[in-house]
C-alpha cells in the first residue's frame, strides 16, 4: 500500500475526493451567491433553501411523475429557477432602494418559510434518492477506488462552474451583466431593459443553486435541513474568496473543499471548524478577501 | 429621569408597572423567559441600532454566557450573581476577540463573518467537554443571591431576573445617552465624517460591540440559571435569527421595541410550540411581512403616530 506522510494512500485520496466534492458544493453555491450579489446587491439567505428545493425537486420528478435523474438535472433547475423568477418579481424586487440588508433579512425569512413548509410535509429524517444505473459503481483508478458517482459530481459541477465563468466573462450577454452590475442607470441607457436582467440572474443563480441540490441528492440524504448544514460554510467560502470575481469563487470553493478533506486526514476534530479558522486567517491578513476588490 | 424624555418616562413607568404587576396575573417562568430574551434583544439593539451594525451571530456571546454560568454554578456552586457575572465576563471577552475580526468589514460582510465566527463557536460547543455535548449542561442548581436569598422559589428568581433586566436595560440607555453614544450615531450616520473629525472609529465599534456581547452573556447565564439547563440551542444560529427577528418585530433603535418584541416572540412560541415546524414558518412569515410593510416594528409605529420617540 502507498504510504504519504503516514497516511494511506487510498484513505487520503478518498478524503480529498470528499473535499472535491464538498468544494464543488461549495464552488457552485458561492458562485450563485456572488453573482446575484453583483447584480442585486443582496445576499441571497434563502440560497440554502433553494438547494434543498432542488433536491426535493428532483425526488418528487422521480417518485410522483416517474421522471429520472438525468432530465431533472435539467428539469428541477429549471422549475426552482422559475420560482425564483416570481420570488424575485413579487417580493424581492421592493427593496432594492432599501438597505442591503433588509435583502438579508427577507431572504432569512424566506428560508425560515420553505424549510418549515418542507420540514412540515416530509419531517426531518430524509428521503432516500437512488444513484441513477449507469453512474452506479466503481472505477480503479491505480492509486485507490473511486465511486464513478463521485467522479461524476465533481465533474458536473466544474463544467457548470467553467460555464458560468465563460457566459459571464466571455459573452456579449455577460458583457451587458458585468456593465449593469457596475453601472446600471448608464446600461439602462443604452437600452437594455436592465430589471429584466435583474430578474433573471437572480433566475440564474438559483438555478445554479437547484442544480447542485439535484447533484447532492444521491449523496446526502434528501432532506429539508441539508442547505442549511452547508450555507454558514458557504458564507464564510464568500467571505474569504471575496464577491468579486467569478473564477475566484470557483477556486476557493474547491480549495476549501480540499483543505477541509485534508484536515479531515490529519486533525479529524479540526474539520468542522477548518474553513472559519481560515476565514479568520483571511481576515487578519487581506480583509477585503482573497479575490475581493477594494470597497 | 436617567436622560428619558417625557414620553419615554411615561412608557418606562409602564414597563415598570407590568413588570411588578403581571407575575401575579402570568406564569412567572414565562415571564422569565420574556425578560431574559428582552435582555438579550436590547444587546443586540445596541449594534444594530445605534452602531448600524447587523450581528447574525450573537447567539454565540448569550449561548457561551449560559454555559459558563451553568458550568461554575453547577461545578464551582458559585454564588447565583457571580455566575450571571462570569456569563457577563465570557461574552465580553469572547466579543473582543470576534469583534476585532469582524469590524474590519461593514454592512453585510459583518453579517456573514459574524454569522460564521458564531458557527465556529457552535462547533466548538459541539466538541468541547464542558459543555456535554449534545445533551447540555443540566440540572443546573438556582443556588444563592448574595448568600442568603434563596432562589429555589419562583417568585424569588423572578425578582432577581427582573433587576437584572432593568439593570441592563438602564445600561444600554445610559450607553446610548452618553457622549460615547453620540459618536457611535455620528459614526452610524456617516462613518468617514466622524474618521476625519478624529475619532478612532474602529475603537469606537468595537467597545460597542464588547459592550453588547456582555449584556447578551449576562442574558444567557440569567436564563441557564432560570431554566437550569444551557444547550446547543442556545449557541445555535436559529438563536441568532430569533433575536434579530425579534428586535426587527419590536422596532430598531427604539427603546422599547426589543422588549416588546420578546413579549410577542416569547409568547408565540409559546403557544405555537404545539404545531411543531409552524413556528419557523411563522417566524419567517413575520420575518417578510416586517421587511417588506412593517420596517418600523410595532413600537417604531406607535411612536410614529403618536409623533414621538420610544
Amino acid at each position: 500500500m502507498i504510504m504519504i506522510f503516514g497516511i494511506p494512500g487510498p484513505l487520503l485520496f478518498g478524503q480529498l475526493l470528499l473535499g472535491l466534492i464538498n468544494g464543488a458544493f461549495y464552488a457552485m453555491l458561492s458562485l450563485g451567491l456572488a453573482v446575484i450579489f453583483g447584480m442585486l446587491n443582496i445576499i441571497n439567505f434563502a440560497h440554502g433553501a433553494l438547494f434543498m428545493m432542488g433536491a426535493f425537486a428532483s425526488w418528487m420528478l422521480l417518485n410522483y411523475c416517474g421522471i429520472g435523474y438525468f432530465p431533472a438535472l435539467i428539469l428541477a433547475p429549471l422549475l426552482i429557477g422559475a420560482f425564483g423568477i416570481v420570488l424575485e418579481k413579487t417580493v424581492i424586487s421592493r427593496l432594492y432602494k432599501l438597505d442591503h440588508l433588509y435583502g438579508l433579512l427577507l431572504t432569512f425569512g424566506l428560508a425560515l418559510v420553505i424549510e418549515g413548509l418542507f420540514r412540515n410535509a416530509y419531517g426531518s429524517s430524509g428521503l432516500p434518492y437512488r444513484i441513477p444505473e449507469i453512474l452506479t459503481g466503481a472505477m480503479n483508478l491505480g492509486f485507490m477506488y473511486m465511486p464513478i458517482y463521485r467522479g461524476w459530481v465533481v465533474l458536473a459541477a466544474l463544467v457548470v462552474c467553467i460555464s458560468t465563468w465563460a457566459i459571464i466573462e466571455k459573452t456579449s450577454l455577460g458583457a451587458t451583466l458585468r456593465a449593469a452590475t457596475e453601472n446600471a442607470p448608464m446600461v439602462q441607457a443604452f437600452g437594455v431593459n436592465v430589471p429584466r436582467l435583474i430578474t433573471l440572474t437572480y433566475g440564474g443563480g438559483v438555478a445554479l443553486a437547484a442544480f447542485a441540490g439535484v447533484l447532492a441528492a444521491p449523496i446526502y440524504s434528501v432532506n429539508p435541513n441539508m442547505g442549511d448544514n452547508f450555507i454558514n460554510t458557504v458564507f464564510a467560502v464568500v467571505v474569504i474568496g471575496g464577491m468579486g470575481s467569478i473564477m475566484g469563487s470557483i477556486i476557493t470553493g474547491f480549495g476549501l473543499g480540499v483543505i477541509e478533506g485534508l484536515t479531515k486526514v490529519f486533525y479529524p476534530q479540526g474539520s468542522a471548524t477548518v474553513v472559519f479558522v481560515v476565514m479568520v486567517i483571511v481576515l487578519l491578513t487581506r480583509p477585503r478577501g482573497l479575490f475581493g476588490k477594494a470597497a | 429621569m436617567f436622560g428619558f424624555s417625557r414620553a419615554q418616562s411615561i412608557a418606562f413607568i409602564v414597563m415598570l408597572v407590568l413588570i411588578v404587576v403581571s407575575p401575579y396575573v402570568l406564569y412567572p417562568v414565562f415571564l422569565m423567559r420574556v425578560l431574559c430574551a428582552a435582555l438579550f434583544a436590547c444587546a443586540f439593539n445596541l449594534m444594530i441600532g445605534y452602531v448600524g451594525l447587523l450581528s447574525f451571530g450573537h447567539a454565540a456571546f448569550f449561548g457561551m454566557g449560559s454555559y459558563v454560568a451553568a458550568w461554575t454554578m453547577k461545578v464551582w456552586h458559585v454564588d447565583a450573581s457571580i455566575a450571571i457575572l462570569f456569563g457577563a465576563a465570557t461574552g465580553a471577552v469572547l466579543g473582543f476577540f470576534l469583534g476585532y475580526l469582524a469590524i474590519r468589514r461593514s454592512g453585510i460582510y459583518f453579517a456573514m463573518i459574524t454569522l460564521a465566527l458564531a458557527q465556529m463557536v457552535y462547533f466548538f460547543c459541539l466538541e468541547a467537554p464542558f459543555t456535554g455535548g449534545e445533551d447540555g449542561i443540566q440540572q443546573v442548581p438556582r443556588g444563592h443571591l448574595f448568600g442568603f436569598i434563596d432562589l429555589t422559589n419562583d417568585m424569588t428568581m423572578y425578582w432577581v431576573v427582573a433587576a437584572v433586566f432593568i439593570g441592563g436595560f438602564l445600561l444600554v440607555h445610559r450607553i446610548i445617552h452618553s457622549p460615547f453614544g453620540q459618536v457611535l450615531k455620528g459614526i452610524r450616520e456617516n462613518e468617514p465624517r466622524a474618521t476625519s473629525l478624529g475619532y478612532r472609529t474602529d475603537d469606537y465599534k468595537l467597545i460597542a460591540f464588547v459592550l453588547s456581547c456582555m449584556i447578551a452573556g449576562a442574558a444567557g447565564g440569567t436564563k441557564a440559571l432560570v431554566f437550569g439547563i444551557a444547550t446547543l440551542t442556545d449557541v445555535h444560529y436559529s438563536t441568532s435569527g430569533e433575536i434579530v427577528l425579534t428586535t426587527l418585530l419590536g422596532g430598531l433603535g427604539t427603546v422599547f421595541g426589543p422588549a416588546m418584541g420578546a413579549l410577542v416572540v416569547t409568547s408565540m412560541e409559546n403557544y405555537l410550540a404545539q404545531f411543531g415546524a409552524w413556528v419557523t414558518v411563522t417566524q419567517g412569515v413575520i420575518f417578510m411581512v416586517c421587511v417588506l410593510a412593517f420596517r418600523r416594528g410595532i413600537i417604531g409605529e406607535i411612536g410614529a403616530y403618536l409623533k414621538i420617540s420610544l
